[in-house]
This record gives C-alpha cells, structure tokens and sequence, in this order.
C-alpha cells in the first residue's frame, strides 16, 4: 500500500484526465455518433426493408386467395350452366322425342285409317269386279253350254239329277 | 542485437497489417488463426526487447544486493548506482528491480539502451515542472539520472523514475526507512505513460474516424472498419443495452465506447515489445474508475438516492444500519474497479517478465537452452492468455460500469 501511494502520480493523474475528457468528446463527435446513428439507420432500413416483405408477400397471399376464390366461384359458375345447359338439352330432347312420337302415332293412326278404308275400298271394287267377272264366265259358260240341244237337255238332266239327289 | 530489435518490432508491425489485409475479407473464419500469427509474431520480438531493455536496467543499478524485495534493494544502493553499469540482468533483486523499473513510469522513452557505451536507444520527453513558476525542459538533460538539472536557484535531479529537488550536488536525503526525504515539485511532465495515452487516443481518433467515414459510402463497412464494427455492436448490443436499458443508454455510449477501446488497445500495446505499461498504473487506473464514479453520481436518480440513504421496504431500524454500509458501496464500486484492472495488468507484466528472466535465472540448473526453452514456451503460453486477459479486462471494466450506470438510472416501478 506505502509502495502503491508512493507510485501514484499526480502529474500521470491529471494528464490522463484531461486527454480522457478530451478523447471522449472527440470520439462522441467524431466517431461514436456517426458509427451509432449509421448502425440505427442501418438496422431501421432492414427491419424495415423486412417488414416491407412481410407486407408484400401477405398481399401476395391475400392476392393468391382472392384468385383462388374467383376461380373457384367461375368454376362453380360454368358448372351451374354446364348443368343448366344439360338438363335444358334433355329437356329439349325429350320434347322433341314426345311430340315427334306423337305425330308419328298420328300419323301411323292416320295412315292406318287411310290403308282401311283404301282396303275395304279395294275390296268391295275387287268384290265387285269379281262378281262382274264372274257373271261374265258364267255367262259364257252358259253360252257355251247352251249352244246345242244335247247340252241343254244334258244340263237339264244334270240339274235334274242334282234336285233330285238333293 | 539493438537494430535487429528494432527490425524486429517493424516486421511485426508490418506482420500484424499484412495479416489483416490477407484476411480482411474472411476475418470472421480465420479469427483464432489470425490471434496466432499474431501471437507467433510478437513473442519472439517482445523476448528480444525485454533482453535489451534489461541491459538498460542495468545502467540503473550498479550491484546486486541480498535484500528480498524491491523497496529494500532500493535502501542498500549507494548514491551514486547511476552512474556505473554491469553486464545485465543476473540476480533475482535486478530481476525484481528491472520488473519494477519497467511497471512504473518513465521520463523518457527508451526502447532498449547499449550498457558498455552508456547510450539509450529512444527519445527524451517535455519534463514540466511547476515550483515557482513552470519550469519546461526536456528530459535528456538528466542524462537518464547522471546529471542534476538546474533552474533558475532550483536544482532537480532524477532519481528511481522521480523527480526530487536538491541541492547543486544532487544529495538525495534518506529517512529511517530509506525513502528519499527530498521536497518534490509538482511534476506535470509528459512521461512515457502521457505519451503513450496520447498516441493510443490518436489511434483511436484515427481508427474509428475512418469507421465513420465509412459509412459515407454505403451501409456495409470496408476493410478493417469490418472489424471494428462487430466490436461496437458488441459494446452496444451486450454491454451497454442489457445492463442500463433501452431507453436511456445511448447517453452514456460515448463513455463506454471510449472507455472499453481505450482499455482494450491499451493492454494490447501493453503486450508489444514497446514496454509500455499503462493501464497497470494505479494513476491511470483511478482516473478511469473516477470516471465511472462521477458518471454514477450525476446520473443517479431519484430512486438511486432514496436507495443509498433511505432504503425502501425495510424496518426503520434497518434503514439507519444500511445508510452507512450503501454509502460506502458508493465508494467500493469503482474502487474494485480500479483495483482489478490495475492488479490484472500489473500481474500480468510481472509475470511475463519474471519468465523472461528464467533464461538467466535457469541457466544453471536447466542450462542454456533448456533456460531458453522453458522460458519462451512459458512466456508464450502466459503471452496467449494475457492477450485474453486484454480483452476481458476491457470488457469487465465496461460491462460493471455500464452495471453501476443501469443500477443508478433504473425505475423501480414496484416500491
């Protein structure tokens, strides 16, 4: 401790303050103020410059799901007339198939009718002419029958014997 | 050996730039490498120079004596040990006596001396001396203690690192302890240490102003500015914010900044082949921790005075019994604070030195080279660990300042 005391300079003592106040000052002036507030501004920048990106990408992710959801409701849309445009397709379809099947069935019935009466027609002319026919080879077999004496008298028999037989 | 001492320290100044330069861009992988190559550099020049400085020792103290210690080697020296030289450094007492001459101050600064022809191998400081008006002269008119220098009616002589007043033959008078009983003048002289203090502040001003101006140019430092950077982000961002607050600590930013840089370069330059031995001066040592001190008082607040004199939350009693002990915390704070900086770095010095001094100390029982060897693998290993004990100490000093700061500025939301 005697040696410590006896070692401590006073001169050594007030040199080394007044160059440690100086140094102080001129290092607060020249140097810490500059470099801290450079640091601060460089570290605002990034927390900003990340904030920024943070921002950006949840617009971008707001921005996806607005897309998205667009998408999904277009979608949704064209299903909606997909459908509507299907069923009115059927719709279309079926009518068409009834009404056409009806007029076919009508004109069938039609048809039907007309192919009857047609007939019916053909038939009473076929009966008629038939008839017609048949009364004109009667009559020629008659003529011929008739011709001579021996064939009137051998039909009178033949009649004869059928009246008879009857 | 002188000029090849000098080279020496050029080339490692010159080792110490390239190194940085190499790895100025991969700095941050190849730290622990660069803290080698570095480590390498210096030891080998801080050896030699400690050898020369030795023999300047030498010129101070003309025999050996069997005394223990420093202070009683002192006692036994014959008034006139300046003026005669011996071959070095051989015995424990010049081994202790060289460590004491190289830990104290000095009024020249002298890099290494030539024993047989009496030169001193440096340059002479302003010697200031204020005793009946200021006296200025330079130191070399002492011839390094051989001469008494005279003033007007005032004769002043040099004697163990002091300045003494005497009479026109230079008698220095002893008390029963052997302490010179001569009237001192108050001695404002640019010693060694001042000098040292003031080209450690221009490297700073110097360094940290290229920082700055750095970043004139874009927000990402270049060269060694890169790392520096890391260094006040660390004082900022480890020290100073968690210990004093976010709100209030960049007042006191100007002060630990300084302060840690300075203490920081300081025990480096400490380990250079330069000898200079600053911070392991108690009067530097209590100005820093005065700083603190002033600091702590004047920013106390409200809060901090309530809780030195007038302690919340106990028993009146209690109050009254703390008031004293708070008191005098005020006052061991920064006074462990200047003891454990001074007492580290004074260690240190003394203990790197006192291995050096096994080469000649050794050299009978280990032999020559056994003495070298032992020495400079001893003196490197201690070298390695106070190269950490530089940091540490600076970032110890900083970190219990920036604490007492905190401790003193605090709101105490809960009283």
């Amino acid at each position: 401790m005697d040696k410590l005391i006896n070692d401590f300079s006073f001169g050594l003592f007030v040199w080394v303050s007044i160059i440690f106040v100086v140094l102080i000052i001129l290092m607060r002036k020249f140097a810490w103020k500059p470099i801290l507030e450079a640091l601060n501004s460089r570290e605002e920048g990034i927390s900003n410059a990340l904030k920024a990106a943070e921002n950006a990408k949840k617009e971008l992710e707001a921005l996806n799901a607005d897309n998205e959801r667009i998408l999904k409701e277009a979608r949704a849309e064209r299903d909606v007339m997909l459908k509507e445009a299907r069923e009115i397709k059927e719709k279309i379809v079926s009518e068409a198939k009834g009404e056409a099947s009806a007029e076919a069935e009508a004109i069938i019935t039609n048809a039907k009718a007309t192919i009857e009466l047609e007939k019916q027609a053909a038939l009473t002319e076929l009966k008629t002419q038939v008839a017609g026919i048949s009364i004109d080879i009667a009559k020629k077999i008659i003529k011929s029958e008739l011709a001579s004496e021996e064939s009137q008298l051998a039909l009178v028999e033949k009649s004869l014997n059928e009246v008879i037989l009857n | 050996m002188k000029t090849n001492s000098f080279f020496k320290l050029l080339f490692t100044f010159a080792q110490i730039l390239k190194t940085i330069n190499i790895h100025e861009r991969m700095i941050g992988k190849l730290n622990l490498k660069v803290l080698v190559v570095l480590m390498l550099a210096l030891v080998p020049s801080f050896t030699m120079n400690a050898n020369d400085d030795q023999h300047q020792s030498g010129a101070y103290h003309e025999e050996a004596t069997h005394h223990e210690n420093n202070e009683n080697a002192h006692k036994a020296l014959p008034h006139s040990e300046e003026e005669g030289y011996n071959d070095g450094v051989n015995t424990k007492d010049e081994v202790a006596d060289y460590i004491q001459h190289h830990l104290g101050d000095s009024h020249d600064f002298v890099f290494f001396s030539d024993e047989a022809a009496g030169h001193h191998y440096g340059f002479p400081l302003p010697i200031i001396l204020v005793d009946n008006g200021l006296k200025v002269f330079m130191s070399s008119e002492f011839h390094h203690g051989d001469k008494v220098v005279t003033k007007g009616d005032a004769h002043y002589r040099l004697y163990h690192g002091k300045i003494y007043k005497t009479d026109a033959e230079g008698t220095i008078e002893y008390d029963e302890h052997h302490h010179p009983t001569n009237a001192k003048p108050l001695d404002l002289s640019i010693t060694k240490n001042v000098f040292s203090i003031l080209a450690i502040s221009i490297l700073m001003l110097l360094l940290f102003r290229s920082l700055a101006k750095g970043y004139k140019n874009g927000p990402i430092p270049t060269g060694f500015a890169r790392v520096l950077e890391p260094l006040v982000i660390f004082v900022r961002d480890e020290i100073a914010r968690p210990n004093i607050g976010e709100k209030k600590y960049r007042k006191f930013m100007g002060f630990l900044l300084t302060v840690f840089f300075f203490i920081w370069i300081t025990n480096l330059l400490g380990l250079t082949p330069l000898g200079i031995n600053v911070t392991g001066n108690i009067a530097v040592t209590i100005c820093l921790a005065l700083f603190t001190f002033i600091i702590v008082q004047f920013s106390g607040n409200k809060d901090y005075w309530k809780h030195i004199f007038w302690m919340p939350g106990v028993p009146v009693p209690m109050k009254i019994v703390l008031a004293p002990i708070e008191v005098l915390g005020m006052f061991t704070k920064p006074f462990s604070l200047l003891i454990r900086l001074f007492a580290n770095i004074t260690a240190g010095h003394t203990v790197v030195m006192g291995i050096l001094a096994v080469i000649y100390i050794g050299k009978e029982t280990l032999g020559t080279g056994g003495s070298i060897g032992v020495s400079l693998f001893l003196t490197l290993f201690i070298n390695v660990i106070e190269l950490l004990v530089a940091f540490l100490q600076a970032y110890i000093f900083t970190m219990l300042s920036s604490l007492f700061i905190g401790m003193a500025v605090e709101e105490h939301d809960h009283h």
